[in-house]
C-alpha cells in the first residue's frame, strides 16, 4: 500500500519558489558560454566599432565613449533580461509544454510567473555586470567613469533588468512560436535604435518630436540611468524621473504580463 | 469505498473566439438512444466541452474515461488537475476543491500528459530531482525514489542522458516516474499510449497494472477500447461533454444492442433504404449514418443478403459491408452514433 500522506505536511511556497529558481540557475549555468555569447555579442561588436575603431580613426569625438559605454551596458542588460524570459517561454508554452511540470507544482501560478521574472532579472544583471568591465577594456580609459555611485549603478541595473524581464513575460505569453523573428524586427530592433543607446536623450533637443516619442521606449530610461550613475558628466535625465519611469513601466509590464501568463496557465 | 474524486454538474463552455482550443466533434451521425437531455444548451458561438458531468471515482480504483476526440476527456482531466477553470459545477480531488484549493490538490495528484513534456534543460535524473524539490522532498529522499523508479521502469542506465536521447516509450516512462515521485494519491494519465509502438504500449500496460495493484487511484483517458477493457475497473463513456454510460467493462458489454453490428456503405437515398431494412425480421434497429446504414442484427451475418436486397429495392447500391461483434465499440456506436477513432 502506498503512504500518500505527504500532501498533509506543511510545505511553504517559498521552498517551491526557490526550488524553481535553483532549476533556472542550473540550466543557466550549463548554458553560460552560449548565454554570454548570445546576449553580449552585439554590444561587444558595437563597442569595437564605435568605441574603439571610430575614435581611433578620429571619426567620432574623443569623449564619445562616455556616452556609449552606459548605453551598451543598458543594451546587453535589457536584451538578456527580455530574451531569457521570452524565448524559453514561447517554446515552453507553445510546443514543448515543458512549463506544465512547474504549473502543476504546489504553488500558486502567479508565483511561477514571479519566479520566471526573478530569474530573468538575475540574468540581465549578470550580462550588464559582464559587459561593463569588458567594455572598459575594449574602449580604454573613459572620461568621467567612476564607481563612487556603485549603489545607484546597481539599483538602476536591477530596476532596468526587472522591467525588461517583466516585458519578456508579456512578450513570451503574447506571441506564437512562428512570430519570434517578427519580435526581433518589429520590437527589439526599433527599441535599440531609438533607445538613446548611441546618443544621450538631451541630444534629441534638435528633433523635439522624436525627443518625446522615444519616451515610450523603456530602454531610454535604462541608458539614461546608466549615464546618470556611471558617467554623470554626460548630459542625462534626472535620476528620480528615471527611477519613477522605470518603476511605472515595471508595474505595467508585470501587470500585463501576469494577465497574459494566467490566461495561458489556467484556461 | 470513499469517493476520491467527485464532480457535480461540471460544465466548461469555450467562447467561439477560443474555438481552436477545443476540437469540435467531427461525427455527423445523429445521436440516438441514451438519455440526452440538454441541461441548458450552449448559446451560438459557444462550445460546451463539458456539459453537466457527474462522476464519482473511488479510492484505489482504475477508472477509464472513454470517448472520441473532442468528447471532453482532456477537459475533464484539465479541470481535475487545476489547469482548466470550470464554467460552472464543482469538482473535488481527495476532498479538496479544485477551484479554490488548487495548491492542495496539486500536492495530491500526479499527472502524465498526452505528449511527454520533460524539462529539456535538465537531464533524466535532474527531471526527477527538481520535481521532487518542487514538492518539498529532500534531495536524499528524491534521489532514493528517483533511482528506484528509474530501475523499475528500466531506464536507470539513462539517468544522466539528455531527455531528447530517450525513445518515445522511455520518455513516457520518465513522465510516469515523475508523476509518481511525490507519491500522489491520484494519478491522471491522458491518453498515455498514443504514439507508442505496440511493444511499448504493452510494457506501459504492465506498469499501470502494477500501480493499480499497489492500491493507487488511477484515472486514465483513452480512445482505445481494448486498453480501457483490459485495464479499467470502471469505465465512463463520454461524448460531447456528457456521460453516456458508466459501469464495469463486462457489464457495459452486456448493454450493447443486438448480437452483431452490420455497417453498410451505400450509394443513394439512405432514408428510403433504412425504412425497408427496418421491416426485416431479425433487425433490432437501423440507424442512418454518413453515407450508409448501421443495422443491429439478432442473427449475426445471416441477414446480409436480405439487407442487400432491401437496399437495392430502395434503388440504392451497397458498396461495402462491415461486421462487428458486440463490444464496447458497438455499445459506443449505439450511444453516440459515431465511431471512436
Amino acid at each position: 500500500m502506498i503512504s500518500g500522506h505527504e500532501g498533509d505536511a506543511p510545505l511553504p511556497v517559498s521552498d517551491v519558489f526557490f526550488a524553481m529558481l535553483r532549476r533556472d540557475v542550473r540550466v543557466a549555468r550549463r548554458e553560460l558560454p552560449f548565454f554570454l555569447l548570445r546576449t553580449t555579442m552585439q554590444p561587444l561588436l558595437l563597442m569595437v566599432v564605435f568605441g574603439y575603431l571610430l575614435p581611433k580613426m578620429g571619426m567620432v569625438a574623443k569623449g564619445y565613449t562616455a556616452t556609449l559605454l552606459p548605453g551598451v551596458v543598458s543594451l546587453s542588460l535589457a536584451l538578456s533580461a527580455v530574451q531569457s524570459v521570452s524565448l524559453p517561454m514561447v517554446a515552453q508554452f507553445g510546443f514543448s509544454k515543458e512549463i506544465e511540470d512547474r504549473l502543476l507544482a504546489p504553488i500558486p501560478s502567479h508565483l511561477v510567473a514571479l519566479e520566471l521574472v526573478t530569474a530573468g532579472t538575475l540574468q540581465g544583471l549578470l550580462a550588464g555586470l559582464f559587459v561593463l568591465p569588458v567594455g572598459r577594456l575594449i574602449m580604454g580609459a573613459i572620461p568621467g567613469l567612476g564607481f563612487s555611485n556603485a549603489v545607484q549603478v546597481f539599483s538602476v541595473m536591477l530596476l532596468g533588468a526587472a522591467t525588461f524581464s517583466a516585458l519578456g513575460l508579456l512578450i513570451g505569453c503574447a506571441i506564437n512560436p512562428q512570430q519570434i523573428g517578427l519580435m526581433f524586427s518589429s520590437i527589439i530592433g526599433p527599441m535599440i535604435f531609438f533607445g538613446c543607446m548611441y546618443y544621450p536623450w538631451k541630444g534629441l533637443d534638435t528633433v523635439p518630436v522624436m525627443k518625446y516619442a522615444v519616451l515610450v521606449n523603456p530602454l531610454v530610461y535604462v541608458a539614461e540611468g546608466m549615464r546618470a550613475t556611471l558617467t554623470p558628466g554626460v548630459p542625462h535625465m534626472d535620476l528620480t524621473a528615471i527611477s519613477l519611469a522605470l518603476l511605472t513601466l515595471l508595474l505595467l509590464f508585470w501587470w500585463l504580463g501576469l494577465r497574459a501568463f494566467m490566461k495561458r496557465a489556467v484556461t | 469505498m470513499p469517493g476520491m474524486i467527485e464532480t457535480r454538474a461540471l460544465r466548461k463552455v469555450y467562447l467561439a473566439a477560443s474555438r481552436k482550443r477545443v476540437t469540435p466533434p467531427r461525427g455527423t451521425g445523429t445521436p440516438s438512444g441514451g438519455t440526452r437531455q440538454a441541461s441548458s444548451p450552449p448559446q451560438s458561438g459557444e462550445i460546451a466541452a463539458l456539459d453537466g458531468l457527474d462522476l464519482e471515482i473511488h479510492e484505489g480504483e482504475f477508472f477509464g474515461l472513454l470517448g472520441p476526440n473532442g468528447a471532453g476527456k482532456t477537459t475533464t482531466i484539465g479541470v481535475l488537475t487545476t489547469r482548466v477553470h470550470a464554467t460552472s459545477g464543482e469538482a473535488f480531488v481527495a476532498g479538496k476543491n479544485v477551484a479554490t484549493e488548487e495548491v492542495a490538490v496539486r500536492r495530491r495528484i500526479g499527472v502524465v500528459p498526452q505528449r511527454p513534456n520533460p524539462d529539456r534543460g535538465l537531464n533524466v535524473i535532474e527531471n526527477l530531482l527538481f520535481h521532487g524539490a518542487y514538492f518539498g522532498l529532500s534531495h536524499a529522499v528524491s534521489m532514493q525514489r528517483a533511482m528506484g523508479l528509474l530501475e523499475q521502469f528500466e531506464i536507470a542506465d539513462r539517468a544522466h542522458a539528455k531527455v531528447e536521447e530517450l525513445s518515445g516509450g522511455q520518455q513516457q516512462r520518465l513522465m510516469i516516474a515523475r508523476a509518481l515521485l511525490h507519491e500522489p494519491r491520484v494519478i491522471f494519465l491522458d491518453e498515455p499510449t498514443v504514439g507508442l509502438d505496440p511493444q511499448a504500449r504493452l510494457a506501459l500496460w504492465d506498469i499501470l497494472r502494477i500501480l493499480h495493484a499497489q492500491g493507487r487511484t488511477i484515472v486514465m483517458t483513452t480512445h482505445y477500447m481494448q486498453e480501457a477493457d483490459e485495464l479499467c475497473d470502471r469505465l465512463a463513456i463520454v461524448d460531447r461533454g456528457r456521460l453516456l454510460a458508466l459501469d464495469t467493462p463486462s457489464r457495459l458489454r452486456l448493454q450493447a444492442p443486438g448480437s452483431t453490428l452490420i455497417d453498410l456503405t451505400i450509394e443513394g437515398d439512405c432514408a428510403a433504404a433504412a425504412t425497408l431494412c427496418r421491416r426485416l425480421s431479425g433487425v433490432q434497429r437501423v440507424d442512418e449514418a454518413a453515407g450508409g446504414l448501421r443495422a443491429y442484427s439478432d442473427r449475426g451475418g445471416e441477414l446480409i443478403p436480405a439487407l442487400i436486397h432491401a437496399v437495392e429495392e430502395a434503388g440504392c447500391r451497397v458498396q461495402n459491408i462491415n461486421l462487428s461483434k458486440p463490444s464496447l465499440e458497438t455499445l459506443f456506436v449505439s450511444l453516440t452514433g459515431r465511431k471512436l477513432a
